[in-house]
């Protein structure tokens, strides 16, 4: 049994982990999170019904089946993960199921936006690199310390250099991922911003 | 970078502050929510203690998981039920206008917001549904978002974001006859690519865009995203304005020359940067057809299905899992694919001259006695307006069953879906492993025109000979 969830608070700096391999080039939401798990008003339960469709159809191969994975928290992807819908169950399912940090050599932009609203980071590198990791995660066991700040994976006495956008970063070394907050420190803005929008004010303005 | 399009004007009026990360804190000027993505972010505002901002900013309806054969409550499935009555209890507590089933203007967000006149130029937009890019066809800056941002919207009615780029794709010529919106779509996502778009704004210009009927260039923003694009656009000229006029949220009376004379200084500049530009040929565009499990992978219906050597070696993995999946092989053509399910619908092609267009094809027809074929128009607006011009008797009469309006078997979250490895002629946007409801269900994207065509012959047809007989 998984350790009980935890949800990532505050400043983001470091994410310590083994990593795990999902092999495939444009891996969409509905297989992430089939749509019928989306019937729900909470993200509790959705841990468990990750790729729930793929595993059944790898009958216990699946990466998220594996024994050696279950402690896995590092996801290293392939190309376009998580296109498609917007739903973000699918992060949210891939965080609840154990996920922190994903890996991959790119990403769909909502998905990406939605791992960064609830403190994932979503690092990328090249093909090539990717592949060789999860070639070497799939035969032996691949421990990641990320600084995030740095963005560097060390693994024992190597360094891998990953990239993340340097907003992103910095959002989650300031704990801003959770932008409610400082959005709303700018109200004063936001209600200024009203009153000046053309298509709210219609009334106001002048026709020439 | 790019300098005075469209998409620079209107992320510039709606930027409200850089952020200390260094994204920018954008105004949204229009959020639509419905019964899927926004129960966790009301219930997130209940944690942190906050309001709604702007009740009034905000628009609901219920499409994604509504039944569509009866719609009466409480709902057969409890877990629907409890969604719908999840947003009821929201948009009541918090004064949110909620155009509810049997309110005569429920239906897909996207079908709805536009015929309801609170899409305008000029907007930003945003909506817990990939599929807000259609609100683009009226220039607007109109994109998806998750359940967090959502939360963020209702709190402050801003989100963060990075400036996109922008990417024009000028489409040269006209589309020939029996040729529409969804096949150009359809051609330039294959064109482009799947992920082609992460990063940038769409803009699609040109001769065969302005010619285009605003519920057409919906359909077109609508598939940005299936090319990663999260926000696609048209500039706004006669056609859109023509469109808006007279509908329920247009600006009225003296406003409306207001709007008209600030929605008209909106368009691109002539001499606007872009970050890219594409240019596609409208007129080589043929009926086209996916044989794959992306959106990408489509052909012409005259072609074949491409061989792996035909691909770039990036296309090549995905492309094998297709075959496989889709149980089609590389050569094969695509015209005469033995169909079982044909489904009209969807914030794609769900608008009534969709099915127009559709009941155009199957009148004097019978649907084959292999397929199950079903309309579910995209609103109760649509549905009111095929039902006054006789278009339900033309698809009864043929053998089509008529459903009431929701997202229907798009995404199959409704009791509608394919069963076993059912072969579905879809309007819809989405040919995902899976993605309309069986595990091993396959589906072939292509027009309404296309999908009637197929409903009447049981196997993927070119629609083209509909029209000379």
């Amino acid at each position: 049994m998984k350790e009980e969830f935890q949800a990532p608070q505050g400043k983001i700096l470091k994410i310590n982990g083994i990593c795990m391999s999902l092999e495939g080039d444009d891996i969409d939401t509905d297989r992430i999170i089939p749509a019928r798990f989306l019937k729900c008003v909470d993200f509790e339960s959705l841990g468990d019904a990750v790729f729930e469709d793929d595993r059944k159809d790898f009958k216990g191969k699946h990466p998220f089946d594996l024994k050696t994975n279950q402690s896995a928290s590092i996801l290293i992807v392939n190309s376009n993960f998580g296109c498609g819908s917007s739903r973000e169950h699918a992060p949210q399912a891939l965080m609840r199921w154990g996920i922190r940090a994903i890996i991959g050599e790119s990403f769909a932009e909502i998905f990406y936006s939605n791992c960064l609203a609830i403190g994932i980071p979503c690092f990328t590198l090249p093909k090539k690199k990717i592949k060789s990791l999860q070639d070497r995660s799939r035969e032996e066991t691949l421990f990641f310390e990320i600084d995030i700040k740095n963005i560097i994976a060390f693994e024992k006495s190597i360094a891998h250099h990953l990239e993340l956008k340097e907003s992103s970063k910095n959002m989650f070394l300031s704990g801003e991922w959770d932008a409610t907050s400082t959005l709303l420190n700018n109200i004063e803005l936001i209600e200024r911003k009203i009153n000046e929008l053309p298509y709210i004010n219609l009334n106001k303005l002048r026709i020439t | 970078m790019s300098q005075n399009t469209l998409f620079d004007k209107v992320w510039d009026l709606h930027k409200v502050a850089d952020l200390p990360g260094g994204s920018s804190q954008l105004f949204i000027g229009l959020h639509l929510i419905h019964e899927v993505t926004s129960p966790q972010a009301f219930g997130a505002l209940k944690d942190k203690n906050l309001n709604v901002k702007f009740p009034s900013r905000t628009i609901a309806t219920v499409d994604h998981i509504v039944p569509t054969d009866n719609q009466s409550r409480p709902f057969k499935d409890t877990l629907a039920e409890q969604m719908i009555d999840t947003l009821e209890k929201n948009c009541k507590k918090h004064k949110i206008k909620f155009f509810n089933i049997g309110s005569g203007s429920q239906g897909i967000v996207h079908v709805v917001a536009p015929e309801l006149g609170l899409t305008q130029p000029g907007m930003t937009i945003a909506c817990g549904d990939s599929h807000t890019s259609t609100h683009g066809a009226f220039g607007s800056i109109a994109f998806g978002i998750g359940t967090s941002q959502v939360r963020d919207v209702l709190a402050s009615q801003t989100l963060a974001m990075n400036k996109l780029k922008v990417r024009q794709i000028w489409c040269k010529n006209r589309l020939s006859e029996g040729v529409f919106a969804k096949d150009l779509v359809l051609h330039i996502i294959n064109k482009l690519g799947v992920k082609a778009g992460v990063g940038y704004a769409y803009e699609f210009s040109g001769p065969a865009i302005d010619l285009l009927s605003m519920e057409e260039r919906m359909t077109i923003c609508n598939m940005s995203i299936e090319g990663g694009a999260r926000c696609g656009y048209v500039n706004p000229d006669q056609i859109t304005f023509k469109y808006i006029q007279e509908r329920q949220f247009a600006p009225k009376n003296e406003n409306w020359a207001r709007a008209v004379e600030w929605w008209q200084s909106l368009a691109s500049e002539k001499d606007a940067k872009y970050d890219d530009v594409v240019l596609i040929d409208a007129s080589q565009v043929e009926p086209t057809v996916t044989w794959g499990i992306t959106p990408g992978q489509s052909i012409g219906v005259s072609q074949k299905i491409p061989e792996l050597k035909e691909l770039s070696i990036d296309d090549q993995f995905i492309a094998g899992e297709a075959y496989e999946y889709m149980g089609l092989s590389p050569g094969q053509a695509i015209k005469n694919t033995p169909i079982d399910v044909c489904f009209i619908g969807s914030c794609t092609n769900g608008r009534i001259s969709d099915l127009r267009v559709a009941a155009e094809i199957i009148q004097n027809h019978k649907v084959s006695p292999n397929v199950k074929a079903f309309v579910v128009p995209g609103s109760e607006k649509v549905a009111k307006a095929a039902i006054e011009e006789g278009l339900d008797k033309i698809f009864k009469e043929a053998g089509f069953q008529w459903r009431e309006p929701g997202c229907s078997m798009c995404l199959a979250m409704n009791p509608d879906k394919l069963t076993g490895n059912q072969v579905s002629a879809s309007s819809s946007n989405r040919n995902f492993k899976g993605r309309q409801g069986s595990p091993s269900g396959r589906t072939l994207l292509m027009s309404p025109a296309m999908v009637a065509a197929a409903a009447i012959e049981g196997k993927v047809s070119d629609v083209r000979e509909f029209l000379k007989k």
